[in-house]
């Protein structure tokens, strides 16, 4: 297992590599860059700016340097933010953005894994229709719908929760919901198929016969079924932790979800590549965890 | 598949070919025929309803901003004389003795000095009447009878923050979500068709290269390559929708990969191999049309997809540029508004919500009955 972990971090690291060099040279060539404000500045300043920020080196100098300092750990100073470096500007966002996402991508867990099992167990009848519909909803309404209508509701009509801001527990409670629909519907509409296709297994069957109660096969036909709900899981628990725009703007949450929208749209550079790396180690350390799940729930799953 | 071999024997007895059936047993499908339904109306109502509902998309009435939705006409007649007398004080003229009567509306103007009739313009300039008409002059035409019509006007989904019909705008919205929705997903379609086809088919080290870059490309943060086509192209609007189809291929590329695995170890694409056919030829003629199935059933989950996509854009600006509209863009201008005016955010999301939930169940429905195992 140790060396299967190892192997995986090793064909990681080309993988980190051509993304950085794709997206470096990508976000190069758009046009426009950090300091192209309404007025121009003057030629003078722009050529300080760009000396200082090391814009005016040939752009595979520029490359080399980037690479170099990545390796540090050294994600650069923020061109749009003035006086705050890309971990700065990290370290306030982060916890923010994995704390609601990892509450959410927990609730999603549990509700959709219950009513996709719930519903699995009485295929066809109202309960199940009300799960497929209640998937189909929450795949279909937009979370910057979802998002205003719950202020409206629970924020002002009853006026049980903050309509937005960090800080109080109370205040996580909307922005979690709103991130965990989506989830939730995909959760357990997977599930419930393939806790139908688990039910029928064979294995199930035998313990059905012997007479155990349903926690038990609900138990086992579970870790058959949780397969493709993990592998679906990695990508998901990756986008969920890295922040989400809509939410972050509707709640006024001070996350990191925002910086992948103003980093682009505002060429700032070190912030565009600081995003790209994050996500791209995020949604490599979820796909390794993923594969260590699977030979946890699946003992005929072996990395050897 | 169309083609299959009928046996002469057998001529009473006709085939049923796989798209028949599918045919059949979608149309048992309650949830998918009622989508198809739904979808076809909402299609039908984008498309020609902007002609029917007698207000230009674009068209700004100023003294209707933000009227709340209802079936009964404007102005109400509570209304019309207020405003006939701000009419009449531009006019330098004081409005007595106004009468509504039916659509018309009698009114005599005094002034201290003879009132300039050209000023009666301001009537018809008005969104709430027609031309004025000069009844009866007196005292020197310090002293006017007027007749003026009163527009009666239907909003029926109210109008927006800038006055605008939404009913029309909704559906011309409607026009620019599906459309993007199908361009998108005819992009992606073509694109991951041919580049899943071409990996699946041609194996080996060409696989595991063209493979190798859809993960990388995957794990490059989605908003960020969306915003670079964005950056790259412009607003343009059909250039984004391309762009947005450009994006969306990699999951295609992979299923019809997956699909051609299977289908190139089958026997008649060995019988082709061994007559010698051009490996495009192969590709073209047999690989391609047998992975159809998988390919339709992501397609009709794929326009949603791709309209929830354009909306997200939308909400962050980047999406379709005012006057034109899209479901996404009068969304986040209704979640605006929502406290003054919940009519703007929940008309348009009626209809983006019903157009998403048709296209899910008729994927589910499309999966359903192409799945040989479930028969």
């Amino acid at each position: 297992m140790l060396s299967f972990v190892l192997r995986r971090f090793l064909s990681a690291i080309p993988t980190v590599f051509l993304i950085v060099t794709i997206s470096f040279f990508l976000i190069r060539v758009a046009p426009g860059g950090p300091f192209d404000l309404e007025q121009p500045l003057e030629a003078r300043v722009m050529e300080n700016l760009r000396r200082i920020y090391q814009l005016d080196r040939p752009l595979i100098e520029q490359y080399g340097l980037y690479l170099a300092a990545l390796l540090r750990g050294d994600f650069g100073p923020s061109f749009y933010f003035r006086d705050f470096t890309i971990a700065e500007l990290f370290a306030r966002g982060l916890p923010v953005s994995m704390t609601l996402g990892a509450l959410a991508l927990g609730l999603a867990l549990i509700t959709g894994g219950a009513l996709g099992t719930v519903a699995a167990f009485r295929q066809n009848s109202t309960i199940d229709y009300a799960v497929t519909g209640l998937g189909a909803f929450g795949l279909t309404i937009p979370n910057f719908v979802v998002a205003p209508v719950l202020q409206i509701v629970f924020g002002l009509m009853l006026a049980w929760l903050p309509v937005g801001g960090w800080g109080s527990p109370s205040s996580l409670v909307l922005p979690v919901v709103t991130l965990a629909l989506p989830q939730v519907a995909v959760i357990a509409r997977m599930t419930r198929a393939s806790m139908i296709e688990a039910l029928r297994s064979n294995h199930i069957r035998t313990l059905r016969s012997l007479g155990l109660p349903t926690s038990i096969i609900a138990r086992h036909a579970l870790r058959a079924a949780a397969l493709p709900v993990v592998s679906y899981l990695g990508p998901a628990a990756a986008a969920l932790l890295t922040g989400s725009v809509v939410v972050e703007t509707i709640f006024g949450l001070p996350g990191v979800g925002r910086y992948f929208v103003e980093g682009a749209l505002n060429r700032d550079y070190t912030l565009v590549m600081g995003t790209v790396v994050l996500v791209a180690v995020f949604v490599l350390l979820f796909n390794l965890l993923v594969d260590i799940a699977y030979a946890l729930i699946d003992p005929r799953v072996r990395h050897d | 598949m169309t083609e299959a071999a009928v046996l002469p024997i057998a001529a009473t007895v006709s085939g049923r070919s796989l798209w028949a059936d599918a045919r059949r047993r979608l149309m048992r499908n309650k949830a998918a025929v009622a989508s198809l339904a739904v979808l076809a109306s909402i299609t039908l109502a984008c498309l020609f309803g902007p002609l029917a509902t007698g207000h230009p998309y674009d068209r700004v009435y100023q003294d209707y901003v933000r009227a709340p939705s209802s079936l009964a006409a404007h102005p109400r007649d509570d209304r019309v004389v207020p405003a006939a007398e701000r009419i009449a004080a531009r006019v330098r003229a004081r409005a007595e003795a106004a009468r509504i009567e039916g659509d018309l509306l009698r009114l005599i103007l005094t002034a201290q000095r003879p009132i300039d009739e050209r000023n009666l313009a301001f009537f018809d300039r008005s969104d709430l009447f027609g031309p004025a008409r000069v009844v009866e002059r007196s005292e020197e035409g310090r002293r006017l009878a007027i007749e003026v019509p009163i527009e009666r006007r239907h909003f029926l989904f109210g109008t927006d923050a800038n006055g605008r019909d939404l009913l029309t705008r909704t559906l011309v919205a409607g026009r620019v979500s599906l459309a993007i929705g199908l361009l998108a997903t005819a992009v992606a379609i073509v694109i991951g068709v041919l580049y899943g086809a071409v990996a699946g088919y041609l194996g080996g080290r060409t696989d595991l290269l063209l493979m190798r870059f859809v993960d990388i490309l995957y794990s490059l943060p989605f908003i960020f390559f969306v915003i670079m086509l964005v950056v790259f192209f412009g607003r343009n609007f059909v250039l984004m929708f391309l762009a947005v189809g450009a994006v969306e291929w990699l999951d295609m590329a992979r299923i019809v990969r997956g699909q051609t695995l299977s289908i190139k170890r089958q026997e008649y694409v060995q019988a082709a191999e061994a007559l010698g056919v051009p490996t495009a030829g192969i590709i073209r003629r047999h690989v391609i049309p047998n992975t159809l199935g998988p390919v339709v059933v992501y397609m009709t989950l794929l326009v949603p997809k791709v309209i929830l996509l354009e909306s997200f854009l939308s909400f962050l600006g980047l999406g379709v540029q005012e006057p034109m509209t899209s479901w996404g863009v009068l969304i986040s201008e209704g979640a605006r508004s929502i406290q003054g005016a919940a009519y703007m955010l929940i008309f348009p999301s009626f209809f983006l919500v019903a157009t998403l939930f048709a296209l899910n169940f008729i994927g589910d429905g499309l999966r359903d009955a192409l799945d040989p195992k479930d028969r």
